[in-house]
């Protein structure tokens, strides 16, 4: 049997797939978030090395930095298929993807500034790891902002494709740069990640609350789409169709 | 194709030649960023100098940024981009002609006028003799990078701040190990080469990279 792989490129097919999915994606969004944050404030030590009760904040404040960093990486997927094949679906879904992939990070830089201030006294520090969150997010607010700044669709696609292919390219040595700021010390720095250290039921309900997010993400990444397709096809004869069917 | 090449070359420095003043501007921005810092911080000898690296990198930056929208202004403008696309010689050879004279025409006066720069910030001798050698190979990575933002936001209103917000992040590592280098040299007992290798390293990666970007780019625009 051949596969039609192209089939759901079109926006006309991808429209009422996009509506099927989106119920099914915000349904595990709820369920595992709630499952998770449940598993996290109740079944887990109050104490996390030397931290009380607000450790907790880590479930929403990891889940979304991890969900910032993979959106970019998806975005940029979908702007490279975009123009490997031409498919204006693709560019849509990176469109979709910036805007989701911002406000996740926007969420972790937050969340993390009141961990910060309740755990270190602070809101801010040039941490390496804060410092490339910030950095991921005025990269994504330069692919959004040369979106919008070019009116004709086409070219906004392909331009900001092609902006972000060379940030994923730099992004690597920008976090390099970050982490090691002194190429003569650098043997020594090696930024351990705690999460082998970290109690099981907590790492349990902090997988369990990533998985809810990417599906949250998901479901308003197609929502959003939805509304591109909309937006991009107004003037076409299915979109009409489907003002009459309402 | 070399013939093409030179033939750019020659003729973007010798338009810019003909009129000086945009050479001037970049440097005399360059000059007035460098120069107002101390008055809006402090005069005091070890604050300037604990302050310099990174804030004569800064004002590279915003310089370089600044004149960016030039590359490819005028020769979009006037239909001269066009007629280089249509060419037979691959877009990428001139497009690094055109970023090339950029550099000459702006980066370089900023490593020859770095000097001052030292003195107002009472850096040492050979400080200041790091500072224009990070300058010399830092500049060009920013001219190569930023000619990608100039051909991607070509024709654009409002062009100039927009091509900052995509570049400015771009360039941090240059700006975390030009300003290092200059740190270190102040240290004195540490080596400088790391600095200069990793430098060297992402002007060797710019320098195969970018034109093929920047190319790329230009035909998204102009099309």
């Amino acid at each position: 049997m051949a596969i039609n792989w192209f089939k759901y490129s079109s926006p006309s097919s991808f429209y009422p797939l996009a509506g099927k999915m989106i119920p099914v994606f915000m349904t595990l969004a709820i369920v595992l978030i709630m499952g998770g944050l449940y598993w996290g404030f109740f079944e887990t030590p109050d104490v996390l090395s030397d931290q009380k009760q607000y450790y907790r904040i880590i479930y929403v404040h990891v889940a979304s930095a991890w969900m910032a960093m993979w959106l970019y990486v998806v975005m940029v997927a979908w702007a490279v298929l975009g123009l490997i094949f031409n498919t204006r679906m693709s560019y849509m879904m990176a469109s979709a993807t910036a805007i989701t992939g911002a406000i996740m990070t926007a969420l972790s830089l937050w969340t993390g500034a009141f961990w910060g201030q309740t755990s270190w006294g602070t809101w801010w520090d040039w941490d390496p790891r804060m410092t490339s969150q910030l950095i991921l997010l005025f990269l994504y607010i330069g692919y959004i902002a040369l979106q919008s700044a070019i009116e004709d669709n086409r070219r906004s696609d392909r331009a900001s494709a092609v902006l972000a292919m060379v940030g994923l390219a730099i992004v690597p040595v920008i976090y390099y740069s970050i982490n090691c700021p002194d190429p003569n010390e650098c043997a020594s720095l090696h930024q351990e990640s705690s999460l082998k250290r970290v109690e099981s039921n907590i790492l349990i309900a902090m997988l369990v609350v990533t998985a809810g997010f990417w599906m949250y993400c998901f479901a308003v990444i197609l929502m959003r789409v939805r509304n591109i397709i909309l937006l991009r096809e107004s003037h076409t004869q299915w979109v009409e169709r489907l003002e009459v069917k309402k | 194709m070399f013939d093409s090449f030179l033939a750019l070359l020659k003729r973007d420095l010798l338009l810019a030649l003909r009129r000086r003043s945009d050479i001037f501007t970049v440097l005399f921005f360059f000059i007035i960023v460098v120069s107002i810092f101390p008055l809006g911080i402090s005069f005091e000898k070890a604050v300037l100098q604990k302050i310099a690296p990174g804030v004569v990198w800064v004002a590279a930056l915003l310089a370089s940024t600044l004149a960016l929208e030039r590359i490819f202004a005028n020769d979009y403008a006037d239909g001269t981009l066009e007629q280089m696309l249509l060419t037979p010689q691959p877009l990428s050879v001139l497009v690094f002609a055109k970023t090339l004279a950029h550099w000459l025409l702006t980066g370089l006066p900023l490593v020859l006028i770095a000097p001052l720069a030292g003195l107002q910030y009472h850096l040492s001798a050979s400080t200041i003799g790091t500072l224009m050698l990070v300058l010399l190979i830092g500049t060009p990575i920013l001219s190569m990078i930023g000619a990608i933002g100039a051909a991607l936001t070509l024709g654009l209103r409002g062009g100039g701040i927009l091509v900052s917000l995509l570049v400015l992040p771009l360039y941090i590592p240059v700006l975390v190990y030009g300003s290092g280098a200059i740190e270190a040299a102040m240290q004195g007992d540490v080596s400088l080469q790391p600095y200069y290798l990793l430098l060297l390293a992402f002007l060797l990666l710019a320098l195969v990279f970018t034109p093929l970007a920047t190319a790329a780019s230009l035909r998204i625009s102009v099309e």
